[in-house]
């Protein structure tokens, strides 16, 4: 139990891999203009991260290390693919709300990363969960990045929920400013920079204390 | 010594051919157990976009059923016999819907719906799918804002080809900076979409 509590603590916040590793910024940083993007793209990444660990581990006994990288990839890119398609196939809602972050996923190395530093050396159950515990950090951090440039960029917060739940959930939106011109600095990739900077720079505060 | 090595190379090999052989079988089963329903998916999407960009007060008849069946044209970028919809009003075309694929999106193709009627005016134009940046170059979708319906009501005789651009190229058109280029693309297969029908206006609205 205290294991599975140390890999969660990891992923949260020792590791998180948005703002300690900063592994996968490059589909992180393009897609967090909004609350709701952030945390789309945060589940469908914990998603693929934990059934990306959760399937290398039992298999990895048979994976010579010269190759392991080429095979882990080739996994990783067929499951993500696979869940793709299912996606597509039988849960249509989700997959207007998910489905174009998908493809960005397999160009995200964090995946990459876990498998080949957790995944290849650790039982099943733990590599899953530490799959998970580190994809649900990461969409912690892209939320918060979508907050922050969502509120400056547009004045809003949890806009586009309405994509996710529904019409009837357009009213959850908040609007902070009538008449907000809006700051295109922060929806920008520059404000995606300069947000997880201070981001970054919050946590090591708060580490410092 | 070289027999140890030979045996270790052959092995490596063998493993990796044989993930790749249970890789590529995994990928087809899941292709082929859900092609029918990603079809299914698809089409449903469509045919809620129909009554977007043709509003149904318009016709009578059944849309779906009623399609003619075009071959390969640049101007409308399908590379295979494609089926061009076409609302009647008692038994008069009164609008064609054409589905169009923009090639140069920023990552990959567009493809759109545009609703034309018979005085050559778009009804509407609707993004069926793309694989734009999320965030940056989805404001073409109809669901995260208007931009798409710029086109409404824009014809090729109150506007000349300059026109037909977005405003950084000099023309007519919005955009969102730093995803242009989706907006171009979008703007140009539209345009040509409107050629096309001029192009083709005898045979896309003989009743």
């Amino acid at each position: 139990m205290s294991d599975i509590k140390k890999i969660a603590l990891d992923g949260f916040w020792k590791q998180n891999p948005g703002v300690v590793q900063l592994l996968g910024l490059c589909p992180t940083l393009a897609v967090t203009t909004s609350v709701i993007n952030g945390l789309s793209l945060g589940i469908a990444t914990a998603i693929v991260m934990a059934l990306s660990n959760g399937s290398i581990s039992p298999i990895r006994k048979f994976v010579p290390t010269e190759i392991r990288v080429p095979v882990f990839i080739l996994i990783i890119a067929a499951l993500v693919t696979i869940i793709d398609f299912s996606i597509h196939a039988f849960i249509e809602p989700l997959y207007k709300a998910l489905g174009i972050f998908i493809p960005l996923i397999v160009t995200n190395c964090i995946v990459l990363a876990r498998v080949e530093s957790f995944a290849a050396k650790n039982d099943t159950v733990p590599s899953f969960f530490d799959g998970l515990s580190m994809g649900l950090g990461l969409a912690m951090v892209l939320t918060l990045l979508g907050a922050l440039r969502e509120l400056f960029g547009k004045g809003t917060l949890l806009s586009g929920i309405d994509l996710i739940f529904g019409s009837s959930a357009s009213n959850l939106v908040i609007h902070f400013f009538s008449g907000y011109q809006g700051f295109l600095l922060a929806i920008l990739p520059p404000g995606a920079f300069i947000s997880l900077a201070c981001l970054i720079a919050l946590k090591n505060h708060i580490e410092a204390r | 010594m070289f027999k140890d090595h030979f045996r270790k190379v052959s092995i490596t090999a063998s493993t990796m051919i044989i993930f790749s052989l249970v890789a590529s079988a995994a990928l087809s089963i899941s292709y082929f157990l859900t092609k029918t329903p990603i079809e299914e998916s698809d089409a449903r999407a469509k045919r809620m976009f129909l009554n977007q960009v043709v509003p149904s007060n318009l016709y009578d008849n059944n849309l779906v059923k009623d399609t003619i069946s075009v071959e390969p044209n640049p101007l409308i970028g399908n590379k295979k016999n494609i089926d061009i919809y076409r609302a009647k009003k008692n038994n008069q075309v009164v609008a064609v819907i054409i589905e169009t694929i923009a090639p140069d999106g920023y990552s990959g193709e567009i493809k759109t719906l545009v609703g034309v009627s018979q005085k050559d005016k778009i009804l509407g134009v609707r993004v069926i799918t793309h694989k734009e940046t999320p965030g940056l170059g989805d404001y073409i979708e109809v669901d995260k804002s208007h931009w798409i319906k710029n086109f409404d009501l824009k014809s090729l005789d109150e506007m000349g080809e300059k026109e037909w651009a977005v405003k950084k190229d000099g023309g007519d058109f919005d955009y969102v900076s730093g995803a242009t280029i989706t907006a171009r693309a979008v703007v140009k297969s539209t345009y040509k979409s409107l050629l096309y029908v001029k192009e083709n206006k005898k045979r896309l609205f003989a009743s």
